[in-house]
């Protein structure tokens, strides 16, 4: 039985709850069971956003996230506020970009990467939520072009399908990274 | 085995809604169930139906009466404050045996409160929403696809008995996301012979009307809509159990507290800790088999829930009283924790028998 416990966190506009329905929506097309919550607060309205999402071979009690394996903080706010909430063994992923701190935890994975940068070099400015997926689904083993495929087709509708490329550029920039 | 898709709990009801055959929705905008309302907005003029957002939720509820009368499947959703404000409405319906949807998304209150998630108008909705004796079926969905299911079977239950159902969800089960299997058998239609939709000139008038002067008749509908909800409450309570056949401690919640509940449960059964759950569906009618069934191995039920303590009247009621319930909770759109549910469970656990 394997459970994964999934934080995104950033600022509203960022593309957090977006970047955690697909990485849901991949786990849901790779046959598991998954939840997503979002925060609602008034905060949503230009403070910080964020959702859990939970993945699992078995039934889903709780799906609130409160001590994640994985968090991914797209800004400090966010890794100020769940830096301490993360499992001891897990993984924080932080965009470096936009959070010039390190990670203080020592027990857990710190991993670093421009993804704000790394989505303006390439002409993908709005995409750096998709730079961090893409790097997430490599460290979960899960970087598979037949389920992104699928995923992206769900969760960018047809009206914005020439957007699915540059979520697939995203995705694969943050996986060879 | 079907395509499931991820919804949120808000639209799986909009959608189940629209699977039942509800082609009218009237509502109001209020955090956290707003989804239903832009999702009807979006869907209802593809199908023929009428979305309308009202000047106020008292005007939605007012409207959804005047569809319900021309037998027509009908909702109104809204978030604690605004069914408040639809009391008067639900009171009328009632009066006038009218079937409908209300569904109650709730937040924190009491008053404006907050927005985050609440149960605490479980006694609004299992008492009474408004004045006078009367009943609603109370639908408590643990899951987006509840979300849909209960939606739909709350549409036949009103149709059936000729009443409000509410479906009585909060604002984690509105707003999370999970995969919904949208694939349902559609249940009877119901003949509405006492719709008012015309004559043609063949018939007489059917009148309806709350208003009742002479109190022998006034007496006698109310006798008759209690004969009704005996017939409820003896065919239509729904709920789960999990793990009860040796438990010796009996937590008991609905919605997302059940989910929480369950994670709980799970933690003190590797324990060894002989625990297990009773989750209502129907809030009302509430189960009382179950709890008739579990009063001879139970040594302590504890009532989960996000309000004062409002549930744990019927699981008193249920036991008559004959075992302690103790209450867990937090309140004003704060979650208890699994690791808080399991305490109180330790705790039982650590009590003497009095059995």
């Amino acid at each position: 039985m394997n459970t994964e416990k999934l934080l995104f966190s950033g600022f509203g506009g960022q593309g957090i709850l977006f970047a955690g329905k697909f990485i849901a929506y991949h786990g849901l097309l790779s046959g598991k069971n998954v939840s997503w919550l979002p925060s609602y607060g008034p905060e949503m309205r230009g403070g910080t956003a964020s959702c859990g999402i939970i993945i699992s071979d078995s039934d889903i009690g709780s799906p609130i996230v409160s001590e994640p394996d994985i968090l991914v903080a797209m800004n400090l706010p966010s890794l100020d506020r769940y830096e301490g909430s993360v499992k001891k063994g897990g993984i924080i992923i932080a965009d470096s970009t936009l959070i010039e701190r390190k990670i203080v935890r020592d027990d857990v994975e710190a991993i670093y990467i421009t993804a704000t940068a790394l989505a303006e070099e390439n002409g993908i400015t709005p995409l750096a939520n998709m730079i961090i997926a893409g790097r997430l689904l490599s460290i979960l083993g899960k970087y598979n072009k037949t389920e992104i495929d699928e995923a992206l087709s769900h969760v960018i509708s047809a009206k914005h399908a020439d957007m699915i490329e540059s979520n697939r550029l995203a995705l694969k920039i943050g996986a060879e990274k | 085995m079907a395509e499931k898709v991820l919804m949120k709990g808000n639209e799986a009801i909009a959608e189940g809604a629209i699977i039942a055959g509800c082609r009218h929705y009237f509502g109001y905008p209020i955090t956290p169930q707003t989804e239903i309302a832009a999702y009807m907005a979006k869907r209802m003029p593809k199908i023929g139906g009428t979305f309308l957002q009202a000047e106020s939720e008292i005007a939605a509820i007012n409207m959804v009466y005047g569809v319900a009368a021309a037998g027509k499947r009908v909702m109104t959703s809204s978030s604690s404050p605004g069914i408040s404000l639809k009391g008067e409405g639900l009171s009328y319906l009632a009066g006038c045996d009218l079937p409908a949807l209300v569904v109650n998304v709730e937040r924190g209150g009491p008053g404006l409160g907050g927005i985050q998630p609440s149960q605490s108008d479980y006694f609004l909705a299992t008492r009474s929403g408004g004045h006078g004796d009367f009943r609603m079926i109370v639908l408590a969905p643990a899951s987006v696809q509840e979300m849909a299911s209960l939606t739909i079977r709350g549409f036949d239950l009103a149709d059936k008995y000729r009443m409000t159902s509410m479906i009585l969800a909060d604002g984690t089960m509105g707003q999370m996301m999970e995969p919904v299997d949208l694939n349902f058998e559609i249940g009877e239609t119901y003949d509405k012979p006492w719709a008012a939709r015309g004559t043609d000139m063949k018939r007489e008038h059917n009148i309806i009307n709350s208003l009742s002067l002479v109190p022998e008749e006034l007496e006698e509908l109310n006798f008759k809509r209690f004969e009704k909800y005996a017939e409820i409450e003896k065919n239509e309570a729904m709920w789960e159990e999990y793990l009860m056949d040796d438990a010796e401690i009996c937590v008991v919640s609905f919605g997302i507290t059940a989910r929480i509940s369950k994670n709980a449960v799970d933690a003190a059964r590797s324990q060894g800790i002989r625990v297990g759950m009773i989750r209502p569906i129907t809030l009302w009618p509430f189960p009382k088999l179950p709890f008739k069934n579990a009063v001879s191995h139970i040594k302590e039920f504890i009532s989960v829930e996000m309000s004062m303590g409002q549930m744990i009247e019927d699981v008193r009621l249920a036991t008559e009283c004959r075992r302690p319930v103790t209450l867990c909770n937090r309140v004003g759109g704060m979650i208890p924790s699994p690791e808080q549910v399991l305490a109180s469970i330790a705790e039982a656990d650590g009590k003497e028998a009095d059995i």
